[in-house]
């Protein structure tokens, strides 16, 4: 069998987001397995003392992904502003992860000023995306207080300038022995700010569109991960990738039609509730979120008929379907085929710089980088899926933009907008 | 008293320059490359042609250096105002050119600096990202001025509307080689020049995208802080030149306070006359717009109230010393002087940025591009933070949103979300008294 020993878990998860299975740690890390100090809880450890080490771990495992998921279940039912500080956290947590390892990799500690220096830059970036993105969802409650209005109005200005102040200093500090050292820490930082902030700020947008496409994508990379496992324990015999030598395309190819499947089910389970279906939106009076709204068509059964040949198959001609679930078959297809090589890129990473995980945070299974290595490719794919297939623009951020022109401006888009409608004989005043 | 900045005719300072300049779109002195470069510098073969040479043969070697760098100084400003003139295509065409060129330099340090010269793909993998970062800013930003000419085109139309689509498709597969190329001897080595190439993308696309939008805005925010940048490279070596003592930064030994200053207030001075000269021509003050009928660019507008005269009065304090009470200015040139100060307090910190990083690496010059001068980096490190404030600057406080992109986007909302919209924006017109009370169909 292809697979290694598992490391050991315990029960000290930082993160339920995404209950990645400890168990496809092994097929999917990459790196090669080595047991780390045993730190199971007691009353695990003798709960399943009579098993031998290898059953034990399968417990255990087990255990901790059930916690994991567990985990996803509260702080969905929770709301979204507990997920979006909770998204918040795990990127904060992933970029001091990459950041340790770049400090650790060029023994570069003790640079003057650097460590504030990219936890500003982390301030700053930050600040532009909620400029940018978040705030159009909070207008009424930004354009109430004044302070907030200014923040968010002049947001690029601030940002940019705050951004620049990090600049100066960034030169100012460059000493003359660590020219070199200086300038890698600095192109690490940008990048680690490219990758981490853009996709949390993509999940966090993604999850304002409607919580069904924060859950569902991240729910398929899970499936994607355990299924994967799955039959590359039982079936697998021929490996997919030098980079991780542990996984097969019998993994690869059946966690494809499981998580397909998996989709199929989830997004018909997840399409008959309003709370999943609708977007997010602050509600001003009540100074919180509501998501209530008419199901748009996206989230309405459909007959749909069945291709001749699988009638035959099925014995149904046709089917009743949310054609939100065509969609999940994309995304799901995504999460099995490419969502594997935001994993095999950690994989290569570690092996890169010789490190086993990125973090020590979960012990036995590594840092939150770890979990989250094959999500970061899906926030983005979602995020662009979205925009360009689902969503038109904000039609609230339309009437903002609108609101800022000139009024001869507007005048003319009136006039414009009333010319096309009345020719699409929508108008009729 | 001792000077501590280098005079022009420094034996051991002085590179030479050839006429082959690629780019004259900064005419960023050579002479101030002893004052803002910040390597130390070496005397590289001497180039100039040959026809210089005779001429100033008799002269002696420091003289000479002083002519040949002003010739050329004036040659680049000369290409400078003729790409200008030949209009806003040619100029998108040259910043194109310029990013190219650019990221070429910079990726080449990289191998260079990496020894990976000759790992599996990854120079192609370098151009295919380049590809497909400016196919997405292109998509983002430029398609929106060309709207209707690509409306019209169907294969335009798809690429325009789904670009993020196809760009991340494209991205996706870019990095899925990636993946596949990892040789086991090498990984950190090809995500070194991964993270090289990004961070260079990062950089160099947006910057010249920035430089493109701010040209679309009108030529006048184009032209001026790309000048003000030049004349606080050319007035700040000439002050530290006469008046220069005060060391200013380790990084750059030859910069010093007194040309700091003086260079400041002599671009704030000279960012005004500009602005003054320039705000009176529609050519330049107008957005840059496509002209679907005649195919090519128009620049004709009534010109907004940035650009007409108007009255201001002058503080008391200055009064005396001007002799005036009020002065007839546009309203332009006080952005001018937000412009000019920062093209001079903060864009030589992109000079410090490029001359710590070519000690770092110890390289002395970006490139060989331009001999004598090192490459196009070299000329264009002070510019890049410009080009950002600028685009930044019109964002928050000149530019409203482009009205041609809100109606395109209003377009591609569903019919009933159209009609809700509109309801929404003729009860606000009908509120402020822009339109007349009822309106018909």
């Amino acid at each position: 069998m292809p697979w290694a020993p598992p490391e050991s878990e315990s029960e000290n998860k930082l993160d339920g987001e995404t209950a990645s299975d400890s168990e496809s740690k092994s097929e999917f890390g990459g790196s090669p397995p080595v047991p780390t100090s045993d730190d199971t809880p007691e009353v695990l450890n003798r709960a399943l003392s009579n098993l031998s080490s290898r059953w034990k771990n399968w417990w255990v495992r087990g255990i901790l992904t059930l916690a994991m998921i567990t985990f996803f279940f509260i702080i969905i039912y929770l709301g979204p502003m507990v997920l979006m500080t909770i998204v918040m956290c795990v990127q904060i947590k992933c970029f001091h992860e990459i950041i340790t390892i770049g400090y650790n990799v060029y023994h570069s500690y003790d640079l003057p000023w650097f460590r504030t220096l990219s936890w500003y830059f982390l301030l700053c970036v930050n600040y532009f995306f909620y400029g940018e993105t978040v705030t159009d969802y909070f207008f009424t409650l930004v354009q109430r207080e004044e302070p907030l209005r200014i923040l968010s109005k002049y947001h690029r200005f601030i940002s940019f300038a705050l951004y620049l102040t990090g600049f100066c200093m960034f030169v100012l500090s460059l000493v003359k022995k660590h020219y070199r050292l200086q300038f890698y820490m600095f192109g690490w930082t940008h990048v680690t700010l490219l990758i981490v902030v853009t996709q949390s700020h993509l999940i966090i947008h993604n999850l304002f569109e409607g919580m069904i496409w924060f859950i569902v994508p991240i729910s398929c990379v899970i499936c994607n991960d355990i299924m994967a496992y799955m039959f590359g324990f039982f079936f697998g015999r021929t490996p997919l990738i030098k980079l991780s030598p542990k996984k097969t395309w019998e993994g690869f190819i059946g966690g494809f039609f499981a998580t397909v499947l998996f989709g199929l089910l989830l997004s018909y389970v997840m399409s008959g509730y309003r709370c999943f279906t609708c977007p997010v939106e602050f509600n001003n009076d009540t100074n919180s979120f509501t998501v209530d709204c008419e199901p748009s068509e996206l989230f309405q059964l459909q007959e749909y008929n069945i291709p001749l040949v699988l009638q035959s198959v099925v014995g149904w001609k046709t089917v009743r379907m949310y054609p939100f679930q065509i969609h999940s078959i994309a995304l799901s297809t995504f999460a099995s085929l490419i969502g594997p090589f935001g994993g095999f890129f950690a994989s290569g990473f570690k092996r890169a710089f010789k490190i086993k995980d990125f973090a020590n945070t979960i012990p036995g299974h590594g840092g939150i980088m770890d979990r989250f290595d094959c999500q970061y490719l899906m926030a983005t794919f979602v995020n662009v899926y979205i925009a360009s297939f689902i969503r038109g623009p904000n039609p609230s951020k339309l009437i903002q933009q609108f609101l800022t022109l000139r009024p001869d401006q507007q005048l003319h888009i009136f006039n414009t907008l009333k010319a096309h409608l009345v020719d699409k004989a929508n108008l009729s005043l």
